[in-house]
């Protein structure tokens, strides 16, 4: 059993999409548990793995037992079972969030969401786990077609629309990929990442190589909305249905950061990206660049969902650049900061989905008086919004911190001017929505209820998860120490300084 | 000059993808029309295909089924030069299947995008859309 957790986390969720599009047709109240069910599968193979990685290093999987150059493996360290831990138990806890919000929004299409939904994340699962180029690729094709779909389900007016730009720069990313790792096949013969990293050394110097891990790293870039090719991302996740916004907002992007390191570390090798190459200064400014217009965007925003995902465009910059610094500092602050910004965005997004799921409207005007309608609702969001901002002892102030330490280690106060610009941005941000909320009058056309001042808050089961995930940004920043020592510090490559 | 043409006419499959995915990404910034960025992104898909299936070629080889000689394989060593490589057409198999389902997906979007709009122009729409 425990031996076949690799495939089980991928498989259980890919059946269960079927089982559950076909219970759809059948009995619709069973959707739900079935997608419950799986995902609960998930979680606990992915922390079975997670702990047996701890326990015994490395975990492989052949696939049908073939074996690697020829069979696919799926291969499990502790980067990747960190990122599954994160993917399942994000996605479980937004199912469980926002069941309500699916019943109401589709009373007839419940059954077509959680296929989708539960689709989307065995796409994300199989990303994490894979070892073979190829199969990441289908996985991410997966992944971003349903991520399509369930975008197009949301707001009637605009939602297709932007799902559709979404089709044509998704379709364009991952078909760079592909055309990368089809310039990696012609020089190496293989699919495996492993294979392939123990091939390229000596043809280091040939500019096949060099166009395969351009071509690879645009498209990864395009696909997590790295800052000039973000476009497609603040209109796709505005306007997509808020119990699909918060499980895609917190997780696509960061498995596609994910995607980007496992690349450097087990592909092309850091020595060739930072060595050979020399362009981890362009991704540092050009992720200064990401993290200064994605703030100073939110800034202009009046919706609270648009100025959200206007502030994942630069949190990416966070990651992409943290990551790219090229030492142990940064890269300890990206990794963590893969798993604070999942908690983050996720909290905010659940906050959001409810102030939505009562409220209707998310314009700012509309937020006015909201502390006193939903206090808890509220509260949680401002655990989310300090977090953005780095306020000790939420946990985006750790990973805040070991990106910083590391952008002065090596020397890239760009970098580090960047961060605090985009901090002090997001105090700007939050403090303005707080102010609106808290201090400023009710305005009585907005009351839904008809009870005016009472509190209309959202029903216990979309509150408990999204206080479950607040108090967690805090006990994960209490531990965050312990996780870069345990977790992260080992996944780290030996030459990196 | 033997430089210019080893490149052009030696590497004519790669200059030919080339053409074709510019081709497709002309369309899919340029054209107004949702349908024909569609088509756009599907000649971009079908340009990397191409590359893919071409790089399997071998001259003088055959396709990849084993030939018996006389009932048995065991007492020939099979050449591999002798076959082209499988590899790249299965994985572009796959790769068919994803381009397939990503143009259903994108004309099932269109389709709702018409019902709403009753155009497929992409000024006309961001017009009405800056009109409300």
């Amino acid at each position: 059993m425990t031996h076949n957790f690799p495939v089980l986390i991928v498989t259980v969720p890919l059946l269960s999409a079927f089982i559950i599009s076909g219970l759809s047709w059948v009995k619709k109240s069973l959707c739900f548990p079935v997608a419950l069910l799986a995902l609960g599968t998930s979680v606990f193979c992915a922390i079975g793995l997670l702990f047996r990685v701890l326990d015994l290093g490395v975990v492989e999987y052949h696939m049908g037992g073939w074996m690697p150059p020829w069979g696919i493996a799926y291969r499990v360290d502790l980067l990747n079972g960190l990122m599954l831990v994160i993917v399942s138990l994000v996605a479980l806890t937004n199912l469980v969030a926002t069941h309500r919000t699916v019943v109401a929004d589709f009373p007839e299409k419940h059954g077509t969401f959680y296929t989708l939904y539960v689709l989307f994340v065995t796409g994300l699962m199989g990303i994490s786990v894979t070892g073979d180029v190829f199969n990441l690729y289908v996985l991410l094709e997966i992944t971003s077609l349903t991520a399509y779909a369930l975008i197009a389900l949301g707001q009637p007016d605009r939602a297709p629309l932007a799902s559709l730009n979404y089709v044509f720069i998704g379709t364009i990313g991952a078909c760079f990929y592909l055309l990368g790792i089809g310039y990696l096949y012609i020089m190496t013969g293989s699919l495996n990442m492993a294979d392939i990293a123990s091939l390229l050394p000596p043809i280091y110097h040939s500019k096949a190589v060099l166009v395969a891990f351009i071509f690879c790293m645009v498209g990864v870039c395009t696909k997590m909305a790295f800052f000039p090719l973000h476009v497609w991302l603040p209109n796709a996740y505005t306007y997509a249905p808020d119990a699909a916004t918060s499980v895609i907002a917190p997780l696509m992007t960061k498995v596609m950061v994910y995607v980007m390191i496992r690349l450097v570390f087990s592909v092309f090798l850091p020595d060739f990206s930072f060595h050979v190459l020399h362009i981890s200064h362009a991704f540092v400014w050009l992720a200064c660049l990401a993290i200064v217009m994605g703030s100073l965007l939110a800034l202009s925003q009046k919706n609270i969902k648009t100025m959200l995902t206007y502030i994942i465009v630069s949190e990416i910059g966070y990651m992409v650049g943290g990551f790219w610094l090229g030492n142990r500092l940064g890269m300890s602050g990206a990794i963590l900061h893969i798993l604070n910004d999942a908690i983050m965005t996720l909290c905010l997004f659940l906050a959001v989905g409810n102030i939505s799921y009562k409220i209707r409207e998310l314009d700012f005007v509309h937020l006015k008086g909201l502390f006193r309608k939903m206090p808890i609702t509220m509260a949680a969001f401002v655990a989310g919004g300090l977090s953005a901002i780095g306020v000790p002892p939420t946990c985006g102030f750790f990973s805040k911190w070991y990106l910083i330490s590391g952008a002065i280690q090596a020397g890239q106060y760009g970098f580090m001017l960047a961060l605090l610009f985009s901090s002090l941005v997001n105090v700007v941000l939050f403090f303005r929505i707080i102010e609106i909320a808290y201090f400023e009058p009710m305005e009585p056309h907005n009351d839904t209820t008809g009870l005016k001042g009472s509190i209309i808050e959202a029903p216990l089961t979309m509150l408990v998860p999204l206080l479950i995930v607040a108090v967690s940004l805090v006990v994960v920043g209490i531990y965050s120490g312990d996780i870069v020592t345990t977790l992260i510090a080992p996944i780290l490559p030996k030459g990196i300084g | 000059m033997d430089v210019l043409i080893h490149h052009i006419i030696g590497k004519y499959n790669y200059w030919l993808y080339t053409i074709l995915m510019m081709i497709g990404l002309y369309a899919m910034i340029a054209k107004n029309n949702l349908i024909k960025k569609l088509v756009g992104m599907n000649i971009f898909q079908t340009a990397i295909i191409l590359f893919y299936v071409s790089i399997a070629c071998k001259k003088g080889a055959t396709i990849p089924i084993i030939e018996e000689h006389g009932g048995s394989v065991a007492g020939h060593a099979i050449r591999v030069a002798d076959y082209i490589n499988p590899l790249p057409h299965v994985l572009m198999l796959t790769a068919i299947v994803v381009s397939v389902s990503t143009f259903g997906v994108a004309l099932a979007l269109a389709v709702k995008i018409y019902q709403k709009y009753k155009t497929l122009e992409e000024d006309e729409i961001l017009m009405r859309l800056r009109d409300k």
